[in-house]
């Protein structure tokens, strides 16, 4: 298939994980699939395609988005960063091994999008309070712990994150790309 | 000497690849030439196919299509009676009834090819709600509509009415819910002649899947394998419905030769897979003067859909706590599952027990206030003791105590203040708070004679590396099994954790340890597994020279060496049932379980009379589940479950419309997000029960029984009126204290 709709594919080029891909899909391609099928990385789920759940949540130019409502034609030129890359931040991956300990992540399919949202939530509060970090999380299902163990996991890599310095409790309010 | 990792917080087995992302669950997994299948299903609720129209400009020669006719052996999912069909032939019984099956390589074209077929039907009257299928007009399962009948007699009921001063009566009805894992169903298919059957997928339990398979496709055991790929959720919605995806998946892949993914999309998962059973229970009670029950005549009817699956199953458990932790010496139990045509409904984690508890606990409510007492001195006067008889007969023996529970529970939530407090405060606001309670159990484990007709087997290999390796078909499905497995088995040998693996449920690799749900997988199979590890070590002991007072690098050197000189080193267990449980499934009388967990749950909750909205502020879940085995994930199976428990009493509203849901999307089913809980506080009373390994029982089912009751209990306690249906939204509280004048 080459047509959808009278749209023919084309080529677009954006950076993902820090390395620059092009991709030749269609223009309404959902990034989701564009990453999932195209790129192969699975690490960021569907839930329920419509950006009610989180699941699918990547950066894109520093901001938290809904994967499956974002098509691939506003990718172009951006700068995307899925799950795969977070251990590669100190701050994801000082959360991914706190949601380990903490038991933050129980079946494991909201996580992704969980620890994507986590480390935008403390870029810009790095000291976030309960009700900080359930604002924060809140457009983001999980059907698992009843979110309890993962507010214990976010605040845990908060307090990690500021003792060794990872976040600085100066940048407070402030947008910091990843 | 090697610490003992029970009881201890031990960093899980499953954890890491979840949170870098690599877990692969099986919409990540791709083989080459993979197809993509499609089920293409019923529009209407009853009636009968007359013609399939598959429309122009599609390429349909490039399609695999099957129908019913394509399927080479019996076309039955094979639950119970076995009545509901792989595909549909002729006849249509709910809506989202599948009927054909198509696979492409390209999911665009697959898309449009979906949306070009069109059916003919001949359309008959539908019974769609329990009222409708109790008048048995029309009749459309059996002779009366009714899938299950079930009595539980104790003492005599007439002689209770006798001694009653008062008879109270309520009429409870609980609505259908959705699991909504986060995951969406889905199975990978692929036949080789030489091979047979391979499935991958998402589910709980790998061995309803394989004999069904085996049935569907005419294939030997060995010829039919079942793969669970990581699963993520299920919460009972990945019990039995698999079985339906697996055998579709395989058999487009039988047709076409190819690999087929079948990934269902939250629509579809929402509208065609099972939910929760809607309910409705009428209960009578008579009490004395002094608040002591002397009967209980409960009537409880759950709405089964249009196959009967797992309902009969679903009804035993709610029928068997009916009668909740209450001592009676009077008790009559009609429980009855009636056929609709709604999909069928199935597990949701608590089967049954859920709708029960939350008729009997608001029934509790009401009875207190008819005798004047508060909700916990009536509870109080009545609360089941160890060497009391429950409904079934069995003697109380978990060394339980209610009042002290209650007590405890009570302080925690700071119950009797707040309540003072809250009625002052409502008499000026237009908020009302309130403070509710409610008291349960479940039993662990399969009901009756279940476990006993299972007979699981697990067991545990010593590896060529000098491991030793968990086998078993209990999945992990987010709850933490192959920890708990871990854990059970490093202590049990004195090894390290981390010298214990556990093999991925394969039907090839794996023995049958039964299915995982019912709150068994850590009593009934930890406990088999505690018994094969004690076989592999005295095999390594016997068999080959290791010393008894072994230290683990000896247990792994002896592994290595047996391996090496006689080839594979597996030891199994098989379920025996303890001799003192004696259960009969025609009388329903017995030991219907080996152990209960015991809970009080308290809730503080506020309804606004100006939108009609209600929140819980508060929540403490205190329960008796024995020794807890791993503290951090324990607390987290309570809070997931009282979570759900929250959606289940205040938000999740399935909309039917001809018996199709039709708020099958996260829109517009609204699920509790991380804004709307408080902060689940739990608790735990451990009193180890001898039967399970290290004294646990089960724990994942409890936390889903008490919320719904406990909130509305703090609901009627905010606004003064009694609300007696599920889930509460702001249109039932609205249309009930509207009603009450308030």
């Amino acid at each position: 298939m080459s047509e959808q709709q009278g749209v023919t594919k084309r080529e677009f080029t954006f950076e993902v994980n820090g390395e620059k891909r092009s991709v030749t899909n269609f223009p309404a391609a959902r990034l989701l699939d564009v990453l999932r099928e195209d790129l192969e990385l699975t690490g960021c789920k569907e839930g329920c395609g419509e950006g009610e759940c989180g699941t699918c949540s990547v950066f894109m130019d520093g901001i938290v988005v809904n994967s499956c409502l974002v098509p691939l034609a506003q990718v172009q030129g951006r700068q995307v960063i899925t799950v795969e890359a977070l251990g590669e931040d100190p701050l994801g991956q000082i959360l991914q091994q706190c949601f380990w300990e903490e038991n933050g992540a129980q079946c494991g399919i909201c996580t992704p999008g969980m620890l994507t949202a986590a480390v935008s939530l403390l870029r810009r509060n790095p000291d976030p309070s309960l009700e900080d970090i359930q604002d924060g999380l809140a457009g983001n299902l999980c059907r698992c712990t009843g979110y309890k163990k993962i507010f214990d996991a976010v605040a845990l890599a908060a307090e990690r994150a500021r003792a060794n310095g990872t976040l600085n409790t100066t940048q407070k309010g402030q947008e910091v790309s990843v | 000497m090697v610490e003992e990792c029970i009881g201890t917080s031990v960093p899980r087995k499953e954890g890491w690849d979840k949170v870098i992302g690599a877990a692969r669950y099986v919409d990540d997994i791709v083989f080459p030439g993979m197809l993509h299948g499609a089920t293409i299903r019923s529009s209407i609720a009853r009636g009968r196919i007359e013609k399939i129209h598959y429309g122009e400009g599609i390429p349909w020669d490039e399609f695999t299509i099957v129908t019913a006719a394509d399927i080479p052996g019996d076309n039955s999912t094979k639950m119970f009676v076995g009545e509901q069909p792989v595909l549909a032939e002729t006849d249509i019984n709910h809506p989202e009834e599948p009927i054909l099956l198509i696979a492409h390589p390209d999911k665009d074209m697959l898309r449009r090819a979906r949306l070009a077929i069109t059916i003919d039907y001949v359309k008959d009257t539908p019974v769609l709600t329990i009222p409708e299928s109790l008048s048995k007009s029309p009749v459309i399962w059996g002779e009366d509509n009714t899938f299950k009948t079930i009595r539980i007699d104790k003492g005599d009921i007439e002689l209770g009415r006798t001694q009653a001063d008062q008879v109270v009566e309520g009429e409870y009805f609980t609505g259908a819910s959705e699991q909504l894992y986060i995951e969406n169903n889905g199975f990978i298919g692929h036949y080789d002649p030489e091979e047979g059957v391979t499935v991958w997928g998402s589910m709980q339990c790998p061995y309803y899947v394989h004999p069904a398979l085996c049935d569907i496709f005419k294939l030997p055991k060995t010829k039919v394998r079942v793969i669970q790929t990581e699963t993520g959720g299920g919460f009972g919605g990945k019990e039995d419905y698999p079985t339906m995806i697996g055998a579709h998946a395989a058999l487009l892949a039988y047709k076409s030769g190819k690999h087929v993914k079948l990934v269902y999309d939250r629509e579809e998962d929402m509208a065609a897979t099972t939910k929760r059973h809607p309910s409705r229970t009428i209960i009578k009670t008579g009490v004395t003067k002094d608040g002591r029950l002397t009967f209980m005549d409960i009537d409880f009817v759950l709405d089964g859909g249009a196959y009967m699956t797992l309902t009969p199953v679903v009804l035993s458990r709610g029928s068997i706590h009916a009668a909740g932790p209450y001592r009676c010496d009077n008790i009559n139990i009609l429980g009855r599952a009636v056929a609709t045509n709604c999909p069928p409904h199935g597990a949701y984690r608590g089967f049954g027990n859920p709708q029960s508890f939350f008729a009997l606990e608001r029934h509790m409510e009401k009875v207190a206030k008819a005798v004047g007492l508060s909700s916990e001195e009536f509870r109080r006067r009545n609360y089941l003791k160890d060497g009391d008889l429950t409904a079934t007969g069995q003697v109380v023996a978990d060394r339980v105590d209610m009042n002290a529970l209650m007590e405890e529970a009570l302080t925690a939530a700071d119950y009797h203040a707040k309540q003072k407090r809250f009625e002052e405060e409502n008499k000026t606001s237009p908020i009302k708070r309130g403070m509710g309670f409610a008291a349960f159990f479940h039993g662990s484990g399969f009901t009756g004679g279940g476990e006993k007709n299972l007979a699981s087997i697990a067991g545990i290999e010593g590896t060529a590396e000098g491991k030793v390796r968990v086998l078993a078909a209990s999945t992990e499905i987010g709850q933490g099994a192959k920890t708990i497995f871990s854990q059970i088995v490093a202590d049990t040998l004195g090894l390290p954790y981390d010298m214990v693996e556990v093999a991925q449920p394969d039907t090839h690799d794996v023995p049958n340890s039964g299915p995982t749900v019912a709150s068994r997988t850590c009593m009934v199979v930890g406990k088999l597994l505690q018994t094969a590890a004690l076989a592999l070590k005295q095999s390594l002991v016997q068999e080959a020279g290791m010393d008894e007072a072994y230290t683990p690098e000896g247990f792994a050197a002896a592994c290595r060496q047996f391996v090496k000189d006689k080839g594979v080193l597996r030891r199994y267990a098989q379920y025996q049932q303890p001799a003192h449980i004696e259960w009969s499934d025609v009388t329903y009388k017995g030991d219907a379980y080996a152990s209960y967990g015991w809970a009080i749950y308290v809730a503080e909750v506020s309804v606004d009379t100006r939108t009609f909205e209600a929140h819980v502020h508060d929540f403490v879940a205190l329960q008796e589940v024995g020794k807890v085995i791993h503290p951090i994930m324990a607390e987290g199976q309570v809070q997931g479950g009282v979570a759900q428990g929250i959606g289940y009493a205040l938000y999740e509203n399935v909309v039917w419309k001809d018996g199709r849901m039709i708020n099958n999307q996260m829109t517009n089913y609204i699920m509790p997000t991380a804004s709307d809980l408080p902060v689940i506080r739990v608790l735990f009373a451990e009193k180890a029960y001898t039967g399970g390994p290290a004294g646990a029982k089960g724990v994942g089912e409890l936390p889903i029984d008490g919320p719904a009751p406990a909130i509305l209990n703090a609901i009627e306690h905010a606004v003064g009126v009694p609300v007696n249906i599920i889930p509460a939204t702001p249109e039932i509280l609205m249309k009930e204290l509207e009603a009450a004048g308030v």
